[in-house]
C-alpha cells in the first residue's frame, strides 16, 4: 500500500502498524511522534494502529534546538 | 552552599540550561554538555531524517541530562499546542519550552498567541515554560495563566547582544512567584553573570556556546559565570556611589 510519509510517497506492506512503520523509518519508536491525517496519535495506540493506503503521515523526532 | 534550583517541583543540579541548536556535530554538543555541567537541555521537534546518524537523545541520556522540548518555529498558538503534544508523545514529558514567534526577522515572541497557547497547554496538564518578551506585564499574565516559569529574553535569539533592558528583567524578577529564566541574547559569560546578578533563577542559552570558536571552553565559562552571578546576587552587592569611598583606614597615617 502507498502512503505519504513526511511529504514522500512510501510503499509499505499491507497491514503495517504505526509502530512497525516508525521502527522501520526511524530505527526505534523512542523519541518519535506521529501525526496521521492531521491528528497526533498517542503512543499507547501505535502497536494496534493499522495504517491504510492513502494516509498522510508526519513522523517527528527530537533534533538539536535552542 | 545549599541553594537548590527547583523547577516545577523538580530539583535541578545546575542553573545553566543549554540549548543544543547550532552545534556542528553531536560530538561538540557532548563536549559542551560535559563542560557546562548542565542538568537540562532543549531540543526541537522535526521530521525524521533517515539519513541522520546518531540522536541528540542518546547524547543527553549518556550525560544524564533532562530533555526540554521546545516549540521553535511555531507562529500561532494552534501550531505550538500541536507541537507540544507531539513532543509529549515523543519524549514522554509534559514539560515544554513554549515558543510562539511573530516573524523570522526578529524571532520575537508574539505575545497574544503566546498567552493563548500557554492557557491552553496549562489546561491540558502541561508544565509550560514560556519564552517571552522582557515585558513585566506579559510575564505577570503568563504566571497568572499557570506557567511554571517565565523566560524573558535578554535580546533577540542569536544576536548575542546581552541584556538590553536590565531594568525590565529586574521588574520581572521583583514580582515573580515562579522561577525566572533569562532566555536568549546571551553573547558571553558576563551577560550570564549579569542575568544572575539581576536575580534570575537560571539562564538558558544556546548559540553563545554552540557557535563559539571553542564551544566546550565557552560552556565552562558560562557555568562559572552563572555560579558567580548567583553568589553575587545572594551576597548582596554594594550600592553604586557618585564619589570615592576609601577602603583603607583614614586614621593613623604615618606623619613624615
Amino acid at each position: 500500500m502507498r502512503l505519504e510519509v513526511n511529504g514522500t510517497a512510501r510503499d509499505l506492506d499491507d497491514g503495517t502498524t504505526l509502530a512497525a512503520m516508525i521502527e522501520q523509518l526511524a530505527g526505534s519508536t523512542r523519541g518519535s511522534a506521529v501525526v496521521v491525517d492531521g491528528e497526533v496519535v498517542p503512543r499507547s495506540e501505535w502497536r494496534d494502529y493499522p495504517l491504510r493506503p492513502g494516509q498522510t503521515v508526519e513522523l517527528i523526532t527530537a533534533v538539536q534546538g535552542g | 552552599m545549599d541553594d537548590p534550583f527547583v523547577l516545577a517541583g523538580v530539583e535541578l543540579s545546575s542553573r545553566l540550561i543549554l540549548g543544543t541548536g547550532g552545534a556542528p556535530s553531536l560530538q561538540i554538543v557532548d563536549e559542551a554538555l560535559a563542560a557546562s555541567q548542565t542538568a537540562m537541555c532543549t531540543v526541537a521537534m522535526r521530521r525524521v531524517d533517515p539519513a541522520t546518524s546518531g540522536s541528540i537523545l542518546d547524547v543527553l541520556d549518556r550525560r544524564g541530562v533532562r530533555v526540554l522540548p521546545n516549540t521553535a518555529g511555531c507562529r500561532t498558538a494552534a501550531e505550538a499546542v500541536r507541537t507540544a503534544h507531539l513532543a509529549r508523545e515523543a519524549l514522554e514529558t509534559d514539560w515544554v519550552k513554549l515558543e510562539v514567534i511573530a516573524d523570522e526577522r526578529t524571532l520575537l515572541p508574539d505575545p497574544i498567541e503566546l498567552l493563548e497557547a500557554a492557557q491552553t497547554l496549562v489546561a491540558q496538564g502541561f508544565q509550560v515554560l514560556p519564552y517571552t518578551n522582557d515585558d513585566p506585564i506579559l510575564a505577570r499574565r503568563l504566571q497568572q495563566a499557570g506557567c511554571v516559569a517565565v523566560m524573558p529574553l535578554g535580546s533577540p535569539i542569536g544576536t548575542g547582544l546581552g541584556i538590553s533592558n536590565p531594568h525590565n528583567i529586574e521588574l520581572i524578577v521583583g514580582e515573580a512567584e515562579v522561577p525566572v529564566i533569562l532566555d536568549a541574547g546571551i553573547g558571553t559569560a558576563s551577560d550570564a553573570a549579569l542575568a544572575m546578578e539581576l536575580g534570575c533563577d537560571a539562564v538558558l542559552l544556546a548559540s553563545a556556546v554552540t557557535l563559539a570558536q571553542n564551544p566546550a571552553r565557552m560552556a565552562e565559562a558560562m557555568a562559572a559565570a552563572v555560579i558567580a552571578g548567583r553568589l553575587a546576587r545572594l551576597a548582596g552587592r554594594i550600592p553604586r556611589r557618585h564619589h570615592a569611598h576609601a577602603s583603607s583606614p583614614t586614621e593613623g597615617m604615618a606623619v613624615f
